[in-house]
């Protein structure tokens, strides 16, 4: 396609716009919902959908009384010129004027509720105290739809992304370094065993996760590493080894070999000019893979729940505990759904060319 | 150039290096296991202990090896480049797929000899069959609708203005976990019951009712269920196979859609005699991908459903194997069966390697 033929004007180029908005919108419009959400007041999320606060025409009281104290709830009640049962007002019933009136609560209560079709929209009440909920550690309390005050133990979410950072940033880097060093020693290198073992990285390309949890496991739980940092950098940093290496390899063996050659004739060693021309000549690929990585380690939950169990909770971990402890708490889980999000979202959109790049390069992971 | 970052060491002071850095090493654990208290710092601390450890690792392992007699010099510094990585992995990935193919003969706590128990278990349990047939669907649903979607999505966003944003959008989830997915869709699937005056604030729900059918819990519908998770990997997955397919359509010569236009082919002719076949290669490594991805599968069920209500996935079962039930010797053949699953693609993998001569 060129560029000129881009901005004709056809009706097949207005039928495809077409599919892909509504494809698009599709794809957009669940994580839209967890974001409004998640600023939205906890008695707002169990009493109305989140889309509500684009402008509509909704239902909104009016006006609430109190029938008097000798009304009876188990007879006919009559209330502005219509006569129906408790059940009837309950349900809400729709007067002359186009308001609805409806019975709130139990027979006891007698609070009457008028409400009139209005257009809202825009007026939702937002807040960040989910946000401020979500992240601490005490006890949080929060109002539902019938306006009872519930509190909960919170979650803590502050140390989870803590550790989350904890684990991801050396997970991400020492791999890469570790890395770097034997793709060097694959490409330039003369040593026994060099292509079996490279072999061996290819081959343990897709191998799969699973198959190497309960054996490390035991080992950790040998070694006193069971729900430390070390553990799952250790662990971490085996998983990405296979990629790292390939990719890495990929790369580092295309640098002219000239440029080592004048290195070792100025009296560089290995390591120097390792560190000099190696890996300043690689930053693209060193990128690429890092992202890689930041995310995987980042959004991991299968090395995480294994490995630290309770213990050090990362973001992942935490968001899951909250599910099953609180799956209907919607103010909770959208806020820490959302902070789990923000940095791996900050990552890809800042440097998406990069992870690109690196997804090509190779896109088989275990 | 190398004196300034290499001073040359000799035997005495290059020991007590090497007993430093060893300090530095174990005494930074020590530290690292008592600093509960101070969240922020402990972060901080662990980042930086964490990434110097390794940098000086690798620094005193070279000056070691540098300090070697001059004959086997070179091959030492080899070693000590390329001897951790292969090392941790022998470790975490050769020596492991041996214990468990052993612990797969074992008891549940890997102690007794039991022979096939543990594969007759995983071939004839129910919940094994079960999960079996899930990961089926996984595998043909999922990867046919991520690959197709995406290949759609590439092609129509290909003639589109708006391609970068239209491509940035669909390949957004694949930043975002799965268990964030996963809070993502249950609450779109979310059910509040039924009775007076409740509003159903989960999206399906609610068009639903909107178009006046009824709100369901839809999490619990057997079998039908599947494809509502299913739905949640085809989100996170179709960028992927969106840009990989993207770039691969980019790649054919601009000369063979011209001369097949020329010829009086239309878009849907080009797209199947031209498209298709020139991407062929990318389409395959592509379902590849998100086939051994879906045989995988964890995060989505274990936070939707935890597998139950007929959801249940290979690798959940070995999770619930492994921690729920305590058993190794169940667990470990689950995942000898993954493995074994996934072996034509490693062979083919190998095969490709060998035909590139990527190793000169």
């Amino acid at each position: 396609m060129s560029k000129i033929e881009k901005k004709e004007f056809t009706p097949a180029r207005f039928i495809i716009a077409i599919v892909l908005i509504v494809i698009v919108v599709g794809w957009t419009v669940p994580t839209l919902g967890v974001f409004v959400t998640s600023f939205r007041d906890s008695r707002d999320i169990y009493g109305s959908g989140w889309w509500s606060v684009l402008p509509h025409k909704a239902l909104v009281m009016a006006e609430t009384f109190e029938l008097p104290k000798n009304t009876d709830p188990n007879a006919p009640i009559s209330i502005k010129g219509k006569t129906a049962s408790f059940e009837e007002w309950r349900q809400g019933i729709l007067m002359e004027d186009e308001s609805t009136i409806r019975w709130i609560g139990n027979k006891r209560s007698r609070t009457i509720e008028i409400y009139k079709e209005k257009w809202v929209g825009f007026g939702a009440n937002l807040t960040l105290q989910n946000y401020r909920d979500v992240l601490s550690g005490g006890t949080v309390e929060f109002t539902d739809a019938q306006g009872n005050v519930i509190s909960r133990q919170g979650n803590n979410f502050s140390d989870a992304v803590l550790n989350s950072i904890a684990v991801a940033i050396p997970a991400t880097i020492i791999p890469i370094l570790i890395a770097a060093f034997a793709a060097y020693a694959f490409a330039w290198m003369e040593f026994p065993g060099r292509r079996p073992l490279f072999i061996m990285v290819v081959a343990l390309l897709v191998v799969p996760l699973q198959i190497a949890l309960i054996p490390i496991l035991r080992d950790f739980t040998h070694w006193g590493l069971n729900g430390t940092f070390v553990g799952m950098w250790l662990a971490h940093t085996s998983f990405g080894l296979p990629l790292a290496v390939y990719l890495l390899y990929n790369y580092i063996s295309t640098i002219p070999r000239d440029i080592f050659e004048s290195a070792y004739l100025d009296g560089a060693t290995p390591f120097v000019s390792f560190v000099r021309l190696v890996l300043p000549l690689s930053i693209p690929a060193l990128a690429s893979f890092a992202i890689f990585q930041f995310l995987w380690v980042w959004n991991d939950y299968l090395v995480a729940l294994v490995f630290l169990g309770d213990k050090n909770r990362v973001v992942t971990s935490a968001l899951a505990a909250m599910v099953g402890e609180k799956g209907q708490d919607w103010h909770l889980l959208t806020s820490g759904a959302f902070l789990s999000m923000i940095l791996p979202l900050a990552v890809f959109f800042g440097l998406q060319r990069f992870f690109v790049r690196g997804l090509m390069a190779g896109s088989v992971k275990g | 150039m190398s004196q300034s970052i290499e001073p040359d060491w000799r035997p005495l002071p290059l020991a007590a290096f090497v007993v430093l850095t060893g300090a530095v090493l174990v005494g930074g654990f020590i530290l690292l296991q008592n600093m509960q208290g101070m969240k922020i710092l402990m972060t901080l601390f662990a980042v930086i202990w964490g990434l110097g450890s390794v940098a000086l690792l690798f620094y005193v392992l070279n000056a070691v090896a540098q300090s070697m007699p001059r004959k086997i010099r070179s091959m030492s510094v080899a070693f000590v480049f390329a001897g951790p990585a292969v090392l941790l992995l022998f470790w975490a990935l050769v020596l492991p797929t041996l214990r468990s193919l052993r612990l797969s003969f074992m008891g549940p706590n890997g102690k007794e000899f039991v022979f096939l128990d543990n594969y007759k278990f995983a071939f004839s349990d129910p919940i094994m069959l079960e999960s079996f047939r899930n990961n089926l669907l996984w595998m043909i649903f999922g990867t046919s609708a991520c690959v197709i979607l995406g290949l759609i999505i590439a092609v129509l966003a290909d003639k589109s203005n708006r391609e970068k944003l239209v491509k940035s959008l669909i390949f957004m989830p694949m930043a975002i976990s799965f268990v964030g997915a996963g809070v993502i869709w249950k609450f779109m699937y979310a059910y509040k019951g039924e009775g007076p005056n409740i509003v159903e604030i989960g999206l399906l729900n609610a068009l639903v009712t909107a178009f006046g059918g009824k709100a369901q819990a839809w999490l619990l519908i057997p079998f039908w269920n599947n494809f509502l998770l299913i739905i949640i990997m085809v989100w996170l997955q179709t960028g992927y196979a969106m840009v990989i397919i993207s770039s691969a359509i980019k790649s054919i010569p601009n000369e063979l859609n011209e001369a097949a236009r020329v010829d009086g082919a239309n878009s849907i002719r080009i797209f199947f005699s031209i498209t298709i076949p020139s991407i062929m290669p990318t389409l395959i490594t592509v379902t590849t991908t998100i086939l051994i991805f879906s045989l995988k599968l964890f995060d989505i069920v274990r936070v939707m459903t935890g597998g139950n209500f007929g959801t249940n996935v290979i690798a959940n079962e070995f999770y619930l194997r492994q921690f729920t039930y305590g058993n190794s010797g169940q667990a470990s053949a689950i995942a000898v069966v993954l493995l074994v699953v996934i072996v034509p693609v490693l062979a083919y993998n190998l095969r490709q390697f060998r035909e590139r001569k990527v190793l000169k």
